[in-house]
């Protein structure tokens, strides 16, 4: 009996104890904070779940293209991956006004420029550089012709050394492996196998160095981006050239002890060689063209060699790089400067008569009686909702010399015939296309933050003896600052990104720098630099986002917006 | 405000010096279209001031002086210059004549405060003027649009057929060359391939993520809301550009289907805002008390949660699909000759072969566009008022 009593008390002692210090639990036993902790997880969790599609398309579908945009603006590979060897050499060089490079460079400058062209690539980055400096373009062009002749100095003693250096079979014999050999003899283009991968000879690379490097670019070459037979293929004069700098070379001595295939050829070239005409590199770029011999070009390699740059960015600002650092642009090449600030004057142009016009509307639409406002709402809304193409038409058809406003005022007498208000395709067209096509969004906030504005205020201002427009202006003013303030920045933010309506009535001297993006975009494809001038216009709109989440918050966004 | 204040009749002082000021100003306009402004100016003075006192101190019956007003300066606009002049004479008459009526009887009193000075009265009108000016400023470029798409000539203006209302200088030419080329044909209907598939698309994902949006607890929510609103921030040239040049890297450049991505991600802000403006209103406890009698989640969300913010859903869905619809920089730049849209044709219409079939084509759309503001009006009104949705 008193066990079983011992025992109670033991049991209640314990639930007392754990009723006092232990944590309080919930149904199913666990502790109750744990258990709402779960709880809170898995709403968050499931709440993410609902968004993640959403997010992941968005960042696929949107982010990622704005964040390759702002990559592009500074990346700068093309550069170094089509001049690899010449960026390389170049940093030898001093860089000074009027002195040129030493004789690797221009060595390096003929491999580099012997690849690309095969790849087709020279004419590429002639253009990427031509926005640096005019006249690059045709330069690389005329390097790309000129370079064969240059190796062939090489490729032509060989050849008329011995005959064997002609065949591209018996360079396959000399640098390729047995293994790969014995394949590419079996392989059949018809048969639609893929051709055996070449395979360089052990220990060649060696012997050879810059052959087997030369032999490797070329043999990927061949069998990748021309898919002909590499076995079948001669070499190209870059080749030669490359043979001959190590049979004269450092390895020119364990080339003597060379004992593979071809052993006898090697060693009649290697006694031969060194009595070869050479080639002096420097005289012939200089002979392609005499800019190799001066230094403008040679500075704007090395300038751009990096693999980022901020060279669209200056250039974006009407600056450019020089060899004493960033510097403006002469005046008369200054396009940039000029353009943003005559979007930001005509952005502000347009939020101010939108202001001007938006302001009586909203006000007579927010004091009228609801029924009448709600019809006179529907000649905002209206615009508001047609099509952006067909708002712009009608001002293109609107404002012609031969277009409905020119003919009215001349059937008014206002203006004569011969003189006909030039409204179109200039400022003043995309200042009225623009402000007609934004004013609703300077009205629709405007509305709203006016209807909140009790017309009481206003009387009791009249009624304590201000007159119209003391109660206007210190009353009523300051409490709709708010919907201006809102109004404003959207109509800006708009404006300021335009593209369509300044495109079809602003002219030569009414566009925005949108306009200029496109240009370099579809016609120019200066990419690098549409992107740099993107990114600049994306600061300031964000900047302006900021501001407007400031001011009115972001999840008060108006429709429309 | 209601009619507080008493109205009486003025003295003739008053009104005829008024309609003569307001006469002169049409003589004006009248006078320099026929060759002499000033003289214009005399005569509408001297015949609208004696006209205003005619029809009030001696007609006085109000019903037949505006008739005969209307019907007199009709005719005399025909006799000056055909059927165009007699409508604006008939115009004028009936201006005139009410307006006379209106200043002799005091009517524009009536609904004004009774303690406005004379000074703020004109004001009041004066300000209604500006502001009628400007609701023509709104309208006007949208109603020119639509009787210059009849016109029978190729001409971007009213010719003087047109004003005579000639029946031979209308025609619905322009809108047969819209329904006979292949190349407006083949826009419309990529248009209404590349609008539903965006729409589709943005209004399902933007659905869903508007609801988990709307959880209470919901972590980042700010920095998720600011990714997700962002497409409607950016400048579209700049998501044009990012998105050409993304999307060439991807392959996607030139297809249908990196239209329809674009213009989808495009949309989605529309479909986030409406939708979670409507949840906002909406009763959490419903869809627990769904879960309390056994419905599963899917069940909960298509028998209660969705027709009750459907009219959000539907509206956020018209706004992506306009936006789609009425696209062009985007598309310009992602697509290709294949995905040529409606208003990517309109674009290249204006740019280089000016038509007037674009005038066509703008008068439909102005149809279309009428309807879809009266679906929205409708769904607007018939839902709980959209928080931060376009007042009114």
């Amino acid at each position: 009996m008193s066990d079983v009593n011992n025992a109670t008390t033991a049991l209640d002692a314990e639930r007392a104890e754990k009723e006092y210090s232990g944590p309080m639990l919930a149904a199913d036993g666990t502790p109750l904070k744990r258990s709402l902790n779960r709880a809170l997880r898995r709403q968050k969790l499931r709440a993410l779940l609902l968004i993640a599609p959403l997010l992941i398309f968005v960042l696929v579908t949107f982010i990622a293209p704005i964040a390759d945009m702002l990559f592009r603006s500074v990346e700068n590979e093309i550069v170094q991956d089509t001049l690899p060897r010449t960026t390389e050499a170049l940093e030898q060089w001093s860089g000074e006004d009027g002195t040129t490079p030493d004789a690797p460079v221009y060595k390096a400058l003929y491999q580099d420029i012997y690849i690309a062209q095969e790849r087709k690539l020279h004419t590429r980055l002639g253009s990427r550089l031509n926005y640096e400096l005019t006249g690059a373009s045709s330069l690389f062009r005329k390097s790309g012709r000129g370079v064969d002749d240059i190796g062939e100095v090489y490729q032509d003693q060989f050849e008329d050394l011995n005959e064997f250096w002609k065949k591209g079979e018996n360079w396959n014999e000399v640098l390729g492996s047995d293994a790969w050999l014995a394949q590419i003899k079996d392989w059949d283009k018809s048969a639609g196998t893929p051709q055996p991968a070449f395979e360089m000879r052990d220990g060649i690379a060696d012997i050879f160095p810059q052959t087997a490097g030369y032999y490797m670019i070329f043999a990927d070459f061949v069998q990748n981006e021309d898919e002909d037979n590499l076995y079948k293929e001669d070499p190209w004069p870059l080749i030669y050239s490359a043979f001959y700098d190590d049979l004269t070379g450092d390895t020119a001595s364990v080339i003597a002890s060379y004992s593979g295939p071809g052993a006898t050829e090697i060693a009649e070239a290697a006694a031969a060689a060194t009595g070869f005409e050479t080639v002096d590199y420097k005289e012939a770029f200089t002979k392609i063209d005499k800019d190799w011999g001066a230094s403008p070009i040679w500075g704007t390699i090395r300038a751009y060699s990096p693999r980022f740059t901020n060279g669209y960015f200056l250039n974006s600002i009407d600056m450019q790089k020089s060899a004493d650092g960033a510097e403006f642009r002469p005046e008369n090449e200054r396009i940039y400067g000029t353009l943003f600030l005559r979007t930001l004057f005509m952005s502000v142009c347009i939020t101010l008569s939108c202001i001007l016009l938006g302001y009586p509307v909203a006000w007579i639409l927010a004091n009228l009686p609801a029924r009448t406002a709600n019809l006179l709402m529907i000649l905002v809304l209206l615009p508001f909702w047609t099509s952006l193409l067909v708002r712009t038409s009608a001002w293109k058809v609107m404002l012609q010399q031969q277009g409905v406003v020119n003919d009215t005022l001349v059937w008014l007498g206002v203006v004569a015939d011969d003189s006909r208000l030039a409204l179109i395709n200039n400022q003043t067209g995309t200042i009225i296309a623009m402000t007609h096509i934004l004013l609703p969004f300077m009205i629709l906030p405007l509305y709203s933050v006016m209807k909140t504005v009790p017309p009481s205020y206003l009387r009791a201002a009249k009624s304590l003896g201000a007159t119209n427009w003391t109660a206007f202006w210190r009353v009523y003013f300051p409490q709709s600052v708010p919907g201006i303030g809102a109004g404003s920045i959207l109509v800006f933010i708009l404006s300021i990104g335009y593209y369509i309506t300044p495109e079809i009535v602003g002219g030569t001297t009414g566009t925005f720098i949108s306009n200029r993006i496109a240009y370099h975009i579809s016609s120019s494809l200066n990419w690098g630099l549409a992107a740099a001038l993107g990114a600049i216009l994306l600061a300031v709109v964000l900047g302006l986002y900021y501001a407007y989440d400031k001011i009115v918050g972001i999840d008060n966004v108006k429709l429309g917006g | 405000m209601v009619a507080l204040t008493p109205i009486s009749r003025k003295p003739v002082s008053f009104y005829v010096p008024v309609v003569a000021a307001a006469g002169a100003v049409a003589g004006l306009f009248v006078g320099t279209a026929n060759g002499s402004g000033l003289l214009g100016i005399l005569i509408g003075a001297v015949i609208m001031g004696a006209l205003a006192f005619v029809l009030t101190q001696i007609v006085k019956n109000e019903q037949i002086s505006r008739w005969a007003t209307i019907v007199a300066l009709g005719i005399v606009g025909f006799l000056m210059g055909g059927i165009p002049a007699m409508l604006i004479g008939a115009a004028f008459g009936w201006f005139f004549s009410w307006f006379s009526f209106w200043l002799y009887e005091g009517r524009y009193r009536a609904k004004i405060p009774p303690y406005l000075t004379p000074g703020q009265v004109l004001w009041h009108y004066a300000f209604r003027v500006i502001c009628g000016a400007i609701f023509v400023f709104l309208i006007t470029p949208i109603l020119v649009v639509m009787p210059l798409s009849f016109n029978a000539e190729n001409f971007f203006t009213f010719t003087p057929e047109m004003l005579r209302f000639d029946p031979a200088g209308y025609s619905l030419k322009h809108y047969q060359d819209f329904f006979n080329s292949s190349d407006w044909q083949g826009a419309v209907w990529n248009s209404l391939k590349i609008a539903p598939a965006a729409t589709l698309l943005s209004v399902s994902f933007g659905t869903l993520a508007a609801i988990g949006l709307s959880q209470p607890h919901v972590p980042f929510r700010r920095a998720i809301m600011a990714v997700l609103i962002s497409p409607m921030i950016v400048p579209l040239i700049i998501s044009a550009a990012g998105m050409y040049f993304f999307y060439s890297r991807v392959g996607l450049q030139g297809t249908t289907l990196g239209v329809i991505l674009a213009h989808a991600a495009l949309g989605i802000p529309f479909v986030i805002i409406t939708v979670t403006a409507t949840l906002v209103g909406f009763d959490r406890s419903l869809t627990r008390a769904a879960a309390n009698m056994g419905a599963n989640p899917v069940t909960t969300f298509f028998r209660v949660q969705m027709p009750l913010i459907l009219p959000g859903v539907i509206s956020g869905g018209l706004f992506a699909f306009i936006t789609s619809f009425d696209e062009v920089v985007v598309v310009l730049f992602v697509g290709s000759a294949g995905q040529k849209t409606l208003p990517w044709q309109m674009f290249t219409g204006l740019r280089e072969q000016i038509s007037p079939t674009i005038l066509a084509v703008a008068t439909i759309l102005v149809g279309i566009s009428i309807c879809l503001l009266t679906v929205v009006e409708l769904l607007r009104r018939r839902s709980e008022r959209l928080r931060g949705m376009s007042p009114g």
